[in-house]
């Protein structure tokens, strides 16, 4: 069991509001992960379902029980933090063995279940090895090993694959995926990156400023964004926003349209622009056309990708046409019309 | 050329710091010698460095007259017993300043350190009157208490720093793990921070060792530490010279010895944190 549930939950440091009221659900077994640019707040939430900040106002209630008064030690939850937090003067299997030792299980059952966790987590050879002496990776593996011993209701990972290097990182995404998989138990993931929201994720809930923007499944933000700047952080490379004269044409303040759902020709199009950077991927290419006349913001700048490889050099002349089935609309106050 | 004036440079430092060590170090070498001598050449005008008859006879009239033992033993229960104390109370009053610190704690912090800038003998009438009251003057129990409460503010200040270095993720991650209060500092706060206690249990040990304020005006024959054994052996003629060296040299003899061997230990610990 793992249903948590946020009623009303606001946070204050001091003055400053943090979390307005907010109401979540986060069901049993789901992969829930809170995204958005730093400073959204979603590190806090994390911190408030685990009890290591005290909530303002509201409640929480783990399972069905009121857990806003209860300690992060006694609400069944397991973390794991950016920084790995492993301590430092133990070896990986004293540190995996820490919550059962507190939890006072004993001995032969502690010892099964660290050494079942090592198996499933690559960490057999390395259990008498001090945190300091484990690659980056591996003490993330420990971290993680420490969180599943304890057989938590739910686990919780704060922005746990932030210090890994790009190629780790993917391969632990799938090692995490695959954890919840096969053990069916509640998570709740922080990250800002929306790459790792929209790959490992059942539910994506979207902050900006302490609010909750939407909540959905990844395809679902990805098709279906409530306001631009869903559909701006959901989806890589950025949805094009354009305001302005074109927007009009459809009747809204700003259209937007993904850089995936636009056609490509060096010869005719609705669009006319010049290429800027072409990134050429192999798989994908990704062109950064400037001078198209559009209200696009600041960066003057278009991106459409295109599958497989397309010559384009620097200043050619190219010629953009948008998937019109595809297109978002969004009205003045930035909010999806439909 | 460069080079030359690097070498020079270092020469030159290095017979400064020399200099510097054997002017601060030369007391207690001038003690140590002087322990050797016999009454008439330790008051010798001029005065003999190192050519003079050796003899031990300071050292045996010294152990004749008192009872050295004693005075060791009182010595050790007073300091490592403060000492002890004041980590006791000082590991998790440091925790709660660190980790949970409110508004207050940097005026907490100097608040405690102001006390140490009262002279001692301003408390003297009080803290007499208070020992008499509780019939504790001139006994052990005393010393500890109020050497503890000395020391208190250091030993708090110095645990902060400490425990100031220490990631507050990991004390998270603790809790997380289903650790009480107690069992975090225990398992692993206390741990981590061990290079800083041990640091600060040394230096507050030897603090408590060589104080002598309270434990002269404290104390009499029972609780009387080695600070009080050399004083005995002060007169205001100077007569006994020689006598009173070897008295110093043996109650200072234990704490230098310390001192020698953890000096790695306290040198690392009191810089700790100073270059990241």
């Amino acid at each position: 069991m793992g249903q948590i549930k946020l009623n009303q939950v606001t946070k204050s440091f001091g003055e400053v509001q943090v979390i307005p009221p907010l109401d979540l659900t986060i069901e049993d077994g789901e992969f829930t992960v809170f995204v958005g640019p730093s400073g959204c707040g979603k590190s806090t939430l994390l911190r408030l379902i685990a009890g290591l900040e005290d909530i303002t106002s509201g409640h929480i209630d783990i399972d069905g029980m009121d857990a806003t008064n209860v300690p992060p030690a006694k609400r069944g939850l397991a973390m794991v933090f950016q920084s790995y937090a492993l301590y430092p003067h133990m070896s990986v299997r004293k540190n995996i063995a820490f919550p059962m030792k507190m939890a006072g299980i004993d001995e032969a059952e502690q010892k099964r279940r660290i050494e079942a966790a090592a198996k499933a987590l690559n960490l057999t050879d390395y259990l008498d090895r001090r945190p300091g002496q484990l690659s980056g990776g591996q003490r993330q593996r420990v971290a993680i090993g420490r969180a599943i011993v304890r057989e938590p209701s739910a686990f919780l990972f704060d922005e746990p694959l932030s210090n890994l290097d790009a190629a780790l990182r993917v391969g632990m995404r799938l090692e995490i995926s695959e954890l919840h998989k096969r053990l069916a138990t509640t998570m709740i993931y922080v990250t800002h990156d929306q790459v790792e929201a929209m790959t490992m994720a059942d539910k994506i809930v979207v902050l900006r400023a302490g609010f909750i923007e939407q909540v959905g499944s990844p395809l679902d933000l990805y098709h279906n964004p409530r306001n631009e700047s869903v559909a701006g952080f959901i989806g890589s490379p950025k949805m094009n926003l354009i305001k302005g004269a074109e927007a009009q044409k459809h009747g809204v303040a700003t259209i937007g349209i993904r850089p995936e759902h636009t056609d490509v020709s060096m010869s005719e199009g609705l669009w006319k622009g010049t290429v800027g950077v072409a990134e050429h991927l192999g798989s994908d290419t990704f062109i950064h056309v400037h001078n198209t006349g559009l209200d696009t913001g600041p960066g003057d700048m278009v991106t459409v990708r295109i599958t497989g490889d397309i010559q384009a050099k620097h200043g050619d002349e190219i010629y953009l046409t948008p998937q019109l089935d595809k297109l978002h609309k969004f009205d003045a106050q930035g909010l999806r019309v439909d | 050329m460069a080079r030359a004036v690097t070498n020079n440079r270092k020469i030159i430092n290095t017979a400064a710091a020399w200099a510097v060590g054997l002017l601060i170090f030369f007391p207690i070498l001038w003690t140590i010698l002087t322990s050797f001598k016999t009454e008439a050449t330790a008051i010798a005008d001029p005065p003999v460095f190192l050519a003079f008859d050796w003899t031990l006879e300071n050292y045996t009239a010294v152990m004749e007259r008192s009872n050295y033992a004693k005075f060791l033993w009182n010595s050790i229960i007073i300091a490592g017993g403060s000492t002890i104390l004041g980590i006791i109370i000082a590991v998790p009053a440091a925790w709660s300043m660190a980790f949970v610190p409110s508004k207050r704690t940097k005026d907490i912090l100097l608040w405690m350190l102001s006390t140490k800038m009262l002279p001692a003998v301003g408390v003297l009438y009080p803290i007499y009157l208070i020992c008499i009251q509780l019939g504790i003057l001139d006994s052990r129990v005393a010393l500890v208490i109020i050497l503890m409460l000395m020391n208190l503010p250091i030993i708090v200040w110095m645990l902060y720093t400490y425990f100031k270095e220490i990631p507050g993720e990991i004390l998270e991650a603790a809790r997380m793990d289903g650790a009480s209060l107690k069992e975090e500092i225990l398992y692993v706060l206390t741990p981590m921070a061990i290079p800083g206690i041990a640091s600060t249990l040394l230096l507050n040990f030897i603090l408590a060792w060589n104080e002598a304020f309270w434990t002269l005006n404290l104390t009499a024959a029972n609780a009387a530490p080695l600070t009080a054994f050399i004083a005995s052996y002060s007169s205001p003629e100077g007569l006994f010279f020689a006598k009173l060296s070897a008295a110093s040299t043996m109650a200072i003899a234990p704490i230098l010895i310390l001192g020698w061997f953890s000096q790695k230990q306290l040198v690392s610990g009191l810089t700790f944190g100073a270059v990241k």
